[in-house]
């Protein structure tokens, strides 16, 4: 019995076709899930080179001592952070701050880099692979608290952590904060200083406080937290803001010859 | 099919067309209704099964410390005595000062948690790790910060801290899943350390601004401020 080939063939190749357009989201989806691990397993500074300019710039120029500030605006995106009156958020006040932080610090000499500079939510270790990936950088994360008294602010880093160095210097990406710990404290202190004498009600000291976002950062990492979102009116925290700004950069530029780095130590992600 | 059969058919689809656009605004009540009246949900029926801590005539009443936040500084904890018939066996003991915890002091602005979390479980293991397991109504209520969300995590850790010697690290759990943080910025992936009693002397030095220092009428070592507890890695 003779059976055509033209229309039997029209068919498998329909079929064909209509099965790789259904697998096609698949396909995608799978490629795009492997390029974010493989990029999890990349160490940072080869991901710099890798990663899109408009998103990481590369590391900047190595330099002795500190040069380089990481701002990290909070929040963002999704996740408006704390919320007070008048439809006030956190993630937005954050991004003014910021502003106002940068201009100081570049005054100062400084070079600045932003984990974000509109409305998207990097996640917590994409913001630390920005700073991890740098040389002679510090991390500093900007919050404003929902509660506490209004017009002070406070400096935290990470408590003690049980995180030791592997044999080889090989530090977790986990726990990539443990060696900074006393180091960060330094800088907190020294910003917390400046913060205090221009914002009466605020402590002397810095604290301690187990902070995602720090955890993860291998800089000298501190986070600052502006009270409070609770103000009747934003105006008063907007006025706050540069004297913010003038205070951190004073605080960075104060820590800066105390910027040893501990030994060298290579991240396994 | 004969063109009998064929306007049978429509005309029995037409009827059931009709009886279906009748019947719809009455089963549009019912599902409104229905969802007017509120199911239980399981971490509802959870808490039924959990939060009851059956306590025994036997319970010594001792001189609990609950730790809510100090009057004299919003940004600091005190510990407040309340007379409590604790009982002797450690996970019921934790489970009560927990809720106690919970209820609030008498001035609500001095509480810590928010007053519709609830401790669903609490497991103890014969090292001293312990597991919290609290309602998803401890990370959705608690204000968003630093600040208030330390004051949470060591509320319980010094009030555990300080009534179940036994509890050594603990873990908190959000309606028995692992979160990354608690409303934002605490990260509860790690263990704090609860039993650090020398680094907890150490730490206790209250770090009030200079104003409220002198007014403070606490003990300094009854105010904690800054001390949170260590934490310690799982992974």
């Amino acid at each position: 019995m003779h059976i055509s080939n033209g229309p039997l063939l029209r068919i498998t190749f329909s079929i064909l076709a209509m099965a790789l357009l259904a697998s096609l989201p698949i396909l995608i989806s799978n490629a795009q899930m492997l390029a974010s691990s493989a990029l999890r397993e990349i160490p940072p500074a080869q991901q710099q080179s890798d990663a899109p300019t408009s998103t990481y710039p590369p590391p900047a120029q190595q330099r002795a001592g500190l040069n380089i500030v990481v701002l990290d605006p909070a929040h963002g995106g999704t996740d408006p952070g704390a919320r007070g009156a008048q439809g006030i958020r956190e993630s937005d006040l954050v991004l003014d701050l910021t502003l106002q932080v940068r201009r100081a610090l570049e005054a100062q000499g400084f070079q600045v880099l932003q984990t974000r500079s509109g409305n998207e939510n990097p996640s917590f270790d994409d913001r630390s692979t920005l700073a991890n990936a740098q040389r002679g950088a510090v991390f500093i994360t900007l919050h404003i608290s929902s509660t506490g008294l209004p017009g002070t602010a406070r400096v935290y880093t990470m408590p003690d952590s049980s995180a030791v160095v592997a044999a080889g210097g090989i530090l977790s990406w986990d726990h990539a904060q443990a060696p900074y710990v006393s180091l960060s404290r330094k800088f907190a202190d020294a910003v917390q200083g400046q913060l205090a004498q221009r914002f009466k009600g605020s402590p002397n000291n810095s604290q301690t406080a187990a902070i995602r976002q720090l955890r993860t950062t291998a800089a000298p990492a501190i986070a600052v937290e502006i009270c409070s979102v609770s103000v009747q009116d934003r105006a008063d925290l907007d006025r706050m803001m540069p004297s913010v700004g003038d205070a951190i950069a004073r605080g960075v530029a104060a820590f800066r010859p105390s910027y040893v780095l501990p030994g060298e130590t290579s991240l396994r992600p | 099919m004969s063109w009998n059969w064929r306007t049978w058919i429509l005309v029995a689809l037409g009827i059931a067309v009709v009886v279906a656009a009748i019947y719809f605004p009455v089963l549009r009540r019912r599902v409104k209704t229905t969802a007017k009246i509120p199911q239980p949900t399981e971490e509802q029926a959870r808490r039924e099964l959990t939060q009851a801590v059956a306590q025994s005539p036997l319970d010594p009443v001792v001189k609990a410390k609950i730790f809510w936040i100090s009057s004299e500084d919003e940004s600091a904890l005190a510990p407040v005595n309340v007379q409590l018939a604790l009982s002797r066996d450690p996970v019921l003991r934790a489970k009560q000062v927990i809720n106690t915890l919970l209820a609030g002091p008498v001035d609500s602005d001095l509480r810590t948690l928010p007053a519709d979390a609830a401790l669903l479980a609490f497991y103890l293991l014969p090292d001293g790790t312990t597991v919290a397991d609290f309602s998803e109504a401890l990370a959705t209520s608690t204000p968003s910060g630093i600040q208030s969300e330390q004051l949470a995590v060591n509320s319980i850790a010094r009030t555990l801290e300080a009534n179940v010697p036994q509890v050594k690290r603990l873990k908190l759990l959000i309606h028995g899943q692992e979160v990354d943080t608690l409303a934002g910025h605490v990260d509860l992936t790690q263990f704090f350390i609860v039993d650090s009693k020398a680094k907890l002397q150490g730490a206790v030095t209250p770090d009030l601004p200079a104003g409220l220092a002198a007014k403070s009428a606490l003990p300094a070592s009854d105010t904690v401020t800054n001390p949170s507890p260590a934490i310690e890695s799982q992974r």
